[in-house]
């Protein structure tokens, strides 16, 4: 399956990348994508970090870590939100 | 009506579009604003960036929430995003209800909300350089004095 990952703030600067498209096999989860990406080393495994404080949205709603994605699924990554 | 957008806002304006009706009996408005100061440093400007599709979803949302819980008659939620100068209004959050306390908690729970459950993130640029605000323990705390089970 094709998910579309997109990053934001510190997170989105540390990577210095808004978005990508990944393949990951079917039925993968949020926590087996963030495995995934810790693989590739530096920054990806500092930024996505055990002890990070980091949030995680399925298709623009918050989700947590054993959320099952399906292809065409929209990832986002980002620290803890600072508006208002 | 809820709105995020690039420019400035008039609160008056925005206060008078909630009296529309005669059985409106309180009109609470909060208007957060940028501090020229953080920890005695002085800030030159503030980025809001956000999450432009999940926004508007998440605010929705959030106005659903306080019209669940208290009898609102007007609702009114503008977020600005982008550059900001030290002193600019940065939010706008207004309530008409019947009753006064209706608006009040309204008015407060949405504040609380948009500061832990919408996808805003602030960087401020300092004399010493740039750096993402932190979100704070207090603003969590005050967000889960709502049950928000």
């Amino acid at each position: 399956m094709i998910i579309q990952v997109c990053y934001f703030a510190r997170i989105r600067e540390h990577l210095g990348l808004n978005e990508e498209h990944l393949s990951m096999p079917d039925g993968s989860s949020i926590e087996q994508v963030v495995d995934f990406l810790r693989l590739r080393g530096e920054p990806w495994s500092q930024v996505l970090a055990a002890d990070q404080k980091i949030l995680t949205a399925v298709n623009h709603e918050m989700s947590k870590g054993n959320r099952v994605l399906h292809n065409g699924d929209e990832l986002a990554f980002f620290p803890p939100v600072t508006g208002g | 009506m809820i709105k995020v957008q690039h420019e400035d806002f008039d609160p008056g304006d925005e206060i008078a579009s909630l009296h529309q009706h005669a059985h409106i009996g309180a009109v609470v408005s909060f208007v957060g604003t940028v501090r020229d100061v953080n920890d005695d440093e002085k800030l030159s400007a503030m980025l809001l960036e956000h999450y432009p599709a999940m926004t508007q979803k998440s605010l929705e949302h959030i106005a659903e929430s306080a019209k669940s819980r208290w009898d609102i008659v007007g609702l009114r939620i503008i977020h600005r995003v982008g550059y900001l100068q030290a002193a600019d209004r940065i939010v706008f959050v207004g309530v008409a209800s019947r009753h006064r306390r209706d608006a009040f908690n309204a008015c407060e729970f949405i504040v609380d909300m948009l500061k832990t459950r919408a996808p805003f993130w602030k960087k401020e640029f300092l004399a010493s350089g740039e750096q993402w605000v932190e979100a704070k323990a207090g603003d969590e705390e005050a967000a889960c004095r709502w049950d928000l089970s």
